[in-house]
């Protein structure tokens, strides 16, 4: 069998898979977070918490109500994108004449107290989702033995990535919110409800989280501090994409993934450091991030 | 995170403001107080966190200090599994807020630093929650009473039970920190001493969430076993996530050498029945465990008790019990009370505490019942095997430990 620095060749196919897996995690989540912070301005960091509510509201609706997985994909984003939409009405609203400094603490703020009340209330070893039985099993590869729910991430995510990026870049409402983003009282003397807009963009990256949550909950455990593990890497995603860049989000998500993947397979010990690594670096030769531009 | 460690300068700074004032306005000695501290926000917070300070909250009721005349006070806080958070709140408890004792301190890291302060500071850990056996071996202190569990007592019970059934190749997962080594370490001796063999290990990061990547590997070694030196919700995702890629439906069977109540019941007995795991207490073992759980249940939210809990209330009770009879909180005098004194409460039954701070008490072999077996809340385990009090734990001339050397 070939090797590749002692690893046997179908081996690190096995492991790119992986990385291109959870990749797609990082993808979905750093999308939502550029888009909000392209067209808002805003450090939504809240959005680990909500990647972690999309994950429970799928979780109270199969053992409160019985509704299973697939009608909780479609759910759990909306409630919790509405839940988003009341943040934006109500709070982030009246931050925007204000330093970046302060959206940054209060979404950091209502994540403390939102993963506290859920700690409280559900106790932090999490709680057991099933893989929807459509989707239970695998296809052996001969290299590896892919479940199918895995398959199906990737799937997932790069349509969901794919079509985020078509609306926002190719599109008129897409051109509408990069304008509006640009001279908000140019495009608002056009006609167009710029604070409306402005409110349901925080909704739909708020929706994008809820919607990795729902996808991430058969694979973890549902717990509250699920999406606190998870959003300082993808803050860094987001930072070596180029803060606000919809592409950069979503190439860096699932290259980071791969990197990860094989750093896991070469030095195991790094692979959770590796990424800031690649942040440090890229910050120092691109400050502005690989897709970003520098204003 | 650099915002939330700021945050958490600030909270310490104006902690060590408050506790200044306190302390200016108490008699030293008027009041005993003891802190526990350990994991009340992450991965480990129910197996200990606040069910702790219930727990201890128990002792101090059932010791019954009031009537006795003796002032007892709980305080708390959260280490988030980190030395250094977990140094500075030691250093802020014994030196401005007068605490006279630490109790649980889970996450061997953690443990084994605030060990080192309790004995510089001539005062008292407790220690329910930390799991490495070098607590009364290398690092032991005449300070530190290690009561419910550790890696030698673990890799003993799973691991020896594992082998002695057939499974004599391993690999390892193992968090890359003092607890994950110090289990794959004394879990490792045991396999290569029955005559098993380890194929391979890796380290992984912790915490940890995804570890398909490392599963992929344990498989490619066709280990028969995988020992899972890791706890909390790390143990919980790799069980889920093997069972996810067909391994263990593959023939490798899993060893989660480090499994808790809390952690089966995360799971759901769907996923985790048949595990093997070693535990010094379950709620259902008896009459009073039974009685307590009832008790402890009522106070904490409706979670059960996990085997940390049991011994933090333990071995509170314990050291209340050996002030009252050395007639002094003097930190060194009353462990070295602690040790002189048998123990007897209603979670361990009746039991001593060696030279090294080693509490002894027998260890359960429990098997995780099938959901049909299952008849009440949280009736998820099965006894396999009792190993009494004086093989559950390591013989105390094999932990190097300098105490017990210079006698």
């Amino acid at each position: 069998m070939t090797e590749i620095f002692g690893v046997p060749t179908q081996a690190l196919f096995g492991q790119l898979l992986i990385g291109l897996i959870n990749g797609s995690f990082y993808a979905l989540l750093s999308l939502g977070l550029a888009v909000i912070f392209g067209l808002l301005n805003i450090i939504n960091f809240t959005h680990g918490a909500q990647y972690m509510l999309g994950a429970f509201v799928a979780y109270l609706m199969l053992t409160k109500l019985g509704i299973g997985y697939w009608w909780a994909l479609l759910v759990s984003p909306v409630v919790v994108g509405a839940t988003g939409v009341l943040i934006e009405r109500f709070l982030l609203s009246k931050l925007y004449k204000l330093d970046h400094l302060y959206g940054l603490l209060l979404t950091f703020g209502l994540a403390l107290i939102i993963q506290g009340l859920f700690r409280n209330e559900f106790g932090s070893s999490g709680q057991p989702y099933q893989i929807p039985s459509q989707l239970q099993g695998g296809q052996n590869l001969g290299f590896m033995f892919l479940p199918n729910y895995r398959a199906w991430i990737i799937v997932a995510s790069l349509v969901v990535c794919l079509s985020t990026w078509y609306v926002i870049e190719r599109t008129k409402l897409g051109s509408y919110l990069r304008a509006a983003t640009e001279n908000p009282q140019l495009v608002q003397a056009f006609g167009v409800n710029v604070p409306r807009m402005i409110t349901l963009t925080y909704g739909f990256g708020v929706g994008l989280a809820a919607l990795a949550g729902v996808m991430a909950a058969p694979v973890y455990q549902v717990s509250p501090q699920m999406g606190a593990d998870l959003i300082i890497v993808v803050f860094a995603v987001v930072v070596i994409g180029g803060m606000g860049s919809i592409l950069g989000a979503i190439v860096t998500g699932f290259g980071l993934g791969l990197i990860e993947g094989l750093t896991k397979v070469f030095y195991p010990e790094a692979s959770s450091t590796v990424i800031f690594i690649i942040m440090v670096i890229v910050l120092l030769l691109r400050p502005a991030g690989l897709f970003g531009t520098q204003k | 995170m650099k915002l939330k460690r700021n945050l958490l300068a600030t909270l310490v700074a104006a902690a060590c403001g408050l506790g200044a004032t306190a302390a200016q306005a108490q008699v030293s000695d008027g009041v005993i107080k003891i802190g526990v501290m350990n994991d009340m926000s992450g991965l480990y917070a129910d197996l200990t966190g606040p069910g702790s300070v219930v727990a201890a909250r128990m002792a101090v009721e059932d010791f019954g200090a009031a009537a006795k005349g003796m002032k007892v006070e709980i305080v708390s806080a959260d280490h988030q599994n980190k030395p250094d958070v977990g140094s500075t709140i030691a250093r802020t408890w014994y030196d401005v807020d007068k605490v006279d004792a630490i109790a649980d301190v889970p996450t061997s890291s953690v443990g084994l630093a605030v060990n080192q302060i309790t004995r510089e500071k001539g005062k008292v850990m407790l220690n329910s929650g930390t799991a490495s056996s070098d607590l009364t071996g290398k690092a032991c202190s005449p300070n530190t009473i290690h009561w419910t569990y550790d890696t030698w007592m673990l890799a003993n019970g799973t691991g020896g039970a594992i082998v002695k059934s057939g499974g004599d190749t391993w690999f390892f997962l193992t968090a890359d920190y003092a607890f994950g080594h110090a289990l794959e370490r004394d879990t490792e001796a045991v396999v290569v001493k029955n005559g098993g063999k380890v194929l391979g290990k890796v380290r992984t990061p912790f915490p940890g969430q995804d570890f398909s990547s490392f599963l992929l590997q344990a498989q490619a070694s066709k280990a028969k076993v995988i020992g899972l030196a890791n706890a909390g919700g790390d143990t919980t995702n790799s069980i889920k996530q093997a069972a996810e890629f067909g391994i263990t439906k593959g023939g490798q069977s899993l060893a989660g050498l480090l499994v808790f109540l809390p952690d089966v019941h995360g799971l759901g007995l769907n996923t985790a029945q048949g595990l093997v795991l070693t535990e010094t207490f379950y709620w259902d073992l008896n009459e009073q465990t039974r009685a307590w759980t009832k008790r402890f249940m009522a106070a904490n939210n409706n979670k059960p008790p996990s085997m940390v809990h049991a011994g933090v209330y333990a071995s509170v009770l314990h050291y209340l019990k050996a002030i009252e009879a050395a007639k002094t909180d003097d930190g060194t005098k009353v462990v070295a009370q602690m040790k002189a004194m048998p123990t007897d409460d209603p979670l361990f039954g009746k039991g001593t505490i060696r030279a090294d701070g080693r509490k002894i008490h027998p260890a359960y072999l429990f098997e995780v019942k099938k959901p049909s077996e299952s008849k009440y809340p949280f009736d998820y385990y099965k006894l396999r095997a009792t190993i009494p009090a004086d093989q559950a734990f390591r013989p105390m001339d094999q932990g190097d430990c300098p105490l017990v050397a210079k006698k």
